[in-house]
């Protein structure tokens, strides 16, 4: 199926959950926050929450930056 | 100087020197400078994961959590909305409460927008975040900050990243004098006088970044910081002599020769 991850169009396998998604990207979900579809998934939930057709999620993490700067300069 | 902690809600920093992470060449150098300056609080951006580099570092891979306190901020955010979706989304990542909460009102000054800020602190504040707000070198935004519940205010020196030090040093005076939170000197600053004078003035700690990253040899410069920080301090608590017109001779003039 496609949803959009990160502001990118992306195929991820079908019935899959957050947690799921985070394993299948290998990604390190201790230290990530996801949204999906602009709500806040609270990490305990992550294997209980299924990721649907054409969702949108927002993973991000911590990275350098101090005060104001461009705003995607770090992002991709 | 040990027992001189700076304590904002409950949390004890042992440092007054705060540092950010930005604009190093590399993680590498951004560790060395951090350790340099002697810091245990940092701040860090919050952005979109890579999700196509996986193999790529993450920053605290050199910053360890546990070691530092981290000071997650919402650079970058033109909206009180953004900025509150992305305090939120750094709390999320479970490592922190603290959020410095910057709201930018211009591209080109990235002088805060102060009503926006206050209008995020207010709904950060309502969920649980601890809020420590970048604005300007304003008392009456600064009051207001502190009557919806925000521990600390972080004015300006001077526009991000300028190095133009201490603009207004009187308006920091009157924030003091203002509020009965710690004043944290966030951004402007270019060297290490600068700082002094900041911490001279009786502000309670300084965050900085370019003037560190951005110097010739930013871990010298974060060193020069520290001691900055330490000598400014110090001589505020020790109370410096009233500024005078004339000479007051140091020298007794009793037993010169000729008298």
């Amino acid at each position: 199926m496609t949803i959009t991850l990160n502001g990118e169009k992306k195929q991820v396998p079908d019935n899959i959950t957050v947690l799921g998604l985070l394993e299948h990207l290998k990604v390190r979900h201790q230290r990530v926050a996801v949204e999906l579809n602009m709500e806040i998934v609270k990490k305990d939930v992550y294997g209980a929450t299924p990721v649907k057709e054409g969702d949108s999620l927002e993973v991000v993490s911590f990275m350098a930056g101090g005060c104001a700067q461009a705003r995607l300069e770090i992002a991709n | 100087m040990s027992d001189d902690k700076l304590i904002i809600a409950g949390i004890e920093f042992n440092s007054r020197l705060w540092v950010g992470t930005g604009k190093y060449k590399d993680f590498a150098e951004t560790k060395k400078a951090i350790e340099a300056s002697g810091t245990d609080v940092v701040t860090v951006s919050v952005r979109r994961v890579n999700i196509i580099d996986k193999g790529k570092e993450n920053l605290l891979d050199y910053i360890d959590p546990k070691k530092y306190k981290i000071l997650p901020n919402t650079a970058g955010c033109y909206t009180a909305k953004d900025a509150i979706r992305t305090a939120m989304l750094a709390a999320e990542a479970g490592i922190t409460k603290l959020v410095k909460l910057e709201v930018i009102g211009d591209e080109k000054t990235l002088f805060p927008d102060n009503e926006a800020t206050l209008e995020a602190a207010k709904v950060l504040m309502k969920e649980g975040l601890i809020v420590l707000p970048y604005v300007s070198d304003d008392p009456i935004m600064a009051k207001k900050l502190v009557a919806i519940g925000c521990p600390a205010v972080m004015p300006l020196a001077a526009p991000i990243g300028s190095g133009l030090g201490i603009r207004n040093p009187y308006n920091l005076r009157i924030i003091m004098e203002t509020v009965k939170v710690p004043i944290i000197v966030d951004a402007g600053v270019g060297t290490a006088s600068d700082v002094a004078l900041a911490m001279e003035l009786g502000c309670d700690a300084v965050l900085l970044n370019t003037a560190i990253a951005g110097a010739k040899d930013p871990i010298a410069m974060a060193e020069a910081m520290k001691y900055g920080v330490l000598a400014g301090r110090l001589a505020y608590k020790a109370g410096r002599i009233p500024k005078k017109l004339y000479a007051t001779a140091s020298s007794p003039l009793d037993g010169m020769v000729g008298t």
